[in-house]
């Protein structure tokens, strides 16, 4: 073999020597489409030479429903629903990412009600999926209690979710050119209560794990991605972050008014598990930074914008009232929002990363093509140069610490 | 009723004392199952099994919502379960090892109970302590040692016979770490014998003699050994740990890699046996720990029981010693719990890097330096 990896210890690299003495054989083993660590159903073929992954190939597709040939076939607003399914520990998220897709392509100003709204709801879904990505990393270490605690503190957010979109799962919030519902009453004082309690708790979750010798020996000099590969591979979101890259949309490229709000980018300094883990811990904290300013300069107005005749569904009571409304309420259903003709991608920082939607109009209500540029797929691309040369645990660890959903990687 | 059981014949005698040890220690493997799961919720602050509730026994005014709470029935039903369920084996094992593997590791954990102390006793007649044993031997640690390790063939059969990738893994981390834990732990109990035995010829292994020891009057006699040899306690606790595969050292099952483990491949009553076995291993191991340097079945460092249970009937007495006996072994299994739910896993070279390079060398150092230091009070 011309390249020389790194192997990760002494007795490794004794090992290595002697199976170069001694003909050994490789064993191959399947890790997933069904394994406890692989979140969902993400294949990977090891190669291994003892516990030692000789070589990693990652097999996709097991979750694949043809996301981007079904959103051809049917309104913008339709599909709607479908962006729940990507990254579905952060609906809301994608939802709002898809609508301002379509309304970059409508060239369309949302009112300041809304940009606060999908601000609000998407740092509210970044702590949710990050909590979610914190517990299922305890469970990848062997720590359950963490895994209990953070879903406990997810459960509140999803009960502020149902109070505000009606479902706690598949939100399905956003709509082309606002939002489904205005905000309940008293919901944000209820989301800023949930703001100062779960700080402390959040401290002491991640207490558990932050400074335990057997975690930093798991996490630590595990799974190093350097800053170089990490652009390479095109790596975004808190595992971009981890190499170093300061790299975040919401300073980079603000949208939804993000320029307004204060905070903090957390980047690692190794790029390993551990950074990564960091990463998204200082990141709930900085979202709920963000939450408590939209909240706390929350504008009036419509939740929805008013221009957006041919494309926003007006409200049922004028439906049934008013002849043209009638009329436009049915054209938006049957034919879809009318869309000029063009091509636009929009992008924006999702809890896992950068979701992107690249939109090709040849004019009408339904996308002509739709490509979905989902995060976790181009995170999972390093998989193989990762796990090179690491022990069967460490692939564990590393995969968790990806924090990826195959719902956006197969879309 | 004894007169009766004196009259029986030797064998039935103790035929019949090892059932009724087995049939204590496999409720006890039952209730900590039961324990696991309640002290997991408690840990995490959820409810845990609160919802089944049997016949009759769940409608009893008082006790039942009391069991019900508990999660009695749980345990109940999943024990039924167990054993009610489909034996399926999967077609490409081998089947006399596949069956043979769950055997291998219940026989063992519930031999060494045998040559355990779980009480004591007054006897008038010759007003001394006696332990309540199945079998007082001298070679006692020894058989249990000997014994106890024999678990061992459980997992690496089952890794084996399985012919399935995930346990094999499981089975070979198996075989090397318990291996290897092995040593350390027999080391560290070297220094509490050297301590016990006076030169001499009538030197024992016996748990018994251990605990004598740690009841005698004075400063130094009455000590428990845990304050004497602070790191032979510490030693053997972590080899305790990684010998009965109990997380952080859960290597031959750890789910998050190996799915399963050594048991991937098995299922409904032979799976449970592999859980009796383990909880069962772990409560002698308890056990033994609380023999060797927690003073037995003294309730307080300084406070021999003997003095206590002189004038009480011979029934009370034992009950008493028998007691405080169990009530520090599940502390420990407590422990145990408590350990598995707040830490995370090592990986496997890890576990045997402590195992080699940090406890095995702590465990001989403690060895020599309890030699020295003991042959040298021995010449002052």
């Amino acid at each position: 073999m011309a390249t020389e990896f790194n192997v990760p210890d002494t007795a490794a690299k004794t090992a290595k020597a002697a199976s170069q003495e001694f003909e050994t054989e490789k064993m191959s083993l399947a890790m997933g489409p069904s394994h406890p660590s692989t979140h969902g159903v993400l294949r990977l073929q090891l190669e291994l030479d003892g516990e030692t992954v000789t070589h990693c190939d990652p097999v996709l597709g097991y979750l694949h429903r043809g996301d981007e040939k079904i959103a051809e076939n049917m309104t913008y607003n339709q599909f709607v629903p479908y962006t729940d399914r990507l990254d579905y520990l952060a609906p809301l998220a994608n939802n709002a990412a898809y609508a301002a897709a379509v309304e970059k392509l409508a060239n369309l100003e949302v009112p300041a009600r809304v940009q606060a709204i999908r601000v609000i709801t998407s740092e509210m879904a970044r702590v949710s999926s990050h909590l979610m990505g914190l517990g299922a990393y305890g469970i990848d270490v062997g720590a359950w209690s963490v895994f209990l605690y953070s879903f406990t503190e997810r459960e509140k957010l999803y009960t502020l979710f149902e109070e505000l979109t009606g479902a706690r799962f598949t939100t399905s919030y956003s709509r082309i050119g606002g939002v489904a519902r205005d905000v309940p009453e008293g919901w944000t004082d209820r989301v800023l209560a949930f703001c100062d309690q779960f700080p402390p708790i959040l401290d002491e979750i991640l207490k558990l794990l932050t400074r335990n010798k057997i975690f930093m020996d798991r996490t630590v000099d595990v799974g190093v991605i350097t800053a170089k590969d990490a652009v390479a591979y095109g790596l975004s979101g808190p595992n971009l972050r981890g190499s170093g890259v300061k790299s975040d949309l919401r300073k980079d490229r603000p949208y939804w008014g993000y320029d307004q709000y204060e905070f903090e980018v957390p980047v690692g300094s190794k790029g390993d598990c551990y950074d990564r883990y960091l990463c998204r811990g200082e990141e709930m904290k900085q979202s709920i930074r963000i939450i408590r300013q939209a909240i706390a300069k929350f504008p009036a107005g419509d939740y929805y914008a008013k221009d957006a005749v041919r494309i926003f569904a007006p409200k049922k009571d004028k439906v049934l009232t008013s002849m043209e409304e009638l009329i436009n309420n049915f054209m938006i259903v049957t034919e879809g929002p009318q869309m000029p003709a063009g091509e636009v991608y929009f992008e924006a920082e999702n809890p896992k990363g950068t979701l992107g939607f690249f939109i090709v109009s040849k004019g009408g209500g339904v996308p002509w093509r739709l490509k979905i540029r989902g995060p976790s797929f181009c995170n999972l691309s390093i998989l193989p140069k990762v796990c090179q040369d690491e022990l069967v645990s460490d692939v564990v660890s590393i995969l968790g610490s990806l924090d990826f959903v195959m719902g956006e990687c197969d879309r | 009723m004894i007169e009766l059981y004196l009259s029986l014949p030797i064998w039935v005698q103790a035929s019949l004392k090892g059932l009724i040890a087995i049939g204590l220690i496999i409720p006890i493997a039952g209730a900590c199952s039961l324990a696991e799961r309640k002290i997991s919720a408690w840990i995490q602050g959820r409810p845990g099994p609160n919802r089944a509730r049997a016949w009759g026994l769940g409608y009893i005014p008082i006790l039942g919502p009391i069991l019900q709470r508990l999660g009695v029935f749980h345990l109940m039903a999943d024990g039924a379960k167990f054993v009610f369920k489909e034996d399926v084996v999967p077609g490409h094992v081998n089947k006399f090892y596949y069956y043979l593997a769950p055997l291998v590791a219940l026989v063992p954990s519930l031999c060494t109970i045998v040559v355990v102390p779980f009480g004591a006793y007054f006897d008038a007649a010759t007003e001394t302590l006696k332990p309540l044993i199945l079998a007082d031997v001298d070679v006692g640690i020894l058989a249990v040692f000997a014994i106890g390790s024999l678990s061992v063939y459980s997992l690496i059969l089952a890794g084996w016979a399985s012919n399935s990738k995930y346990p094999f893994l499981g089975g070979v981390r198996a075989s090397a770490q318990l291996i290897s834990y092995e040593l350390s732990m027999t080391l560290s109990v070297i220094p509490v014998f050297l301590w016990v035995n006076a030169p001499g010829p009538e030197a024992t292994l016996s748990l018994f003699a251990v605990v004598e020891s740690q009841s005698q009057p004075g400063f130094w006699g009455g000590m428990w050994f845990v304050f004497l040899m602070p790191l032979c306690a510490f030693v053997f606790l972590v080899s305790l740990f990684a010998e009965t595969n109990r997380q952080p050292f859960d290597m031959p099952e750890s789910e998050a890699d190996l799915v399963g483990g050594f048991h991937t491949e098995y299922g409904e009553f032979k799976w449970s046996i592999f859980f009796v076995a383990e909880y069962a291993h772990m409560t002698i191991g308890s056990g033994v720990f609380v023999l060797l340097f927690l003073g037995g079945w003294n309730p307080l460092p300084w406070v021999p029981l003997e003095p206590l249970i002189a004038g009480l009937p011979v029934w009370l007495g034992g009950l008493i010693g028998a007691s405080v006996f169990l009530g520090k072994t599940f502390f420990f299994i407590f422990l145990f719990m408590w350990v598995r739910w707040t830490l995370p896993r090592f990986r496997y070279d890890q576990v045997m890097k402590l195992g080699w390079q940090k406890l095995l060398p702590i465990a001989i150092a403690n060895v020599i330096f309890y030699a020295l230091a003991i042959a040298l009070i021995e010449r002052a």
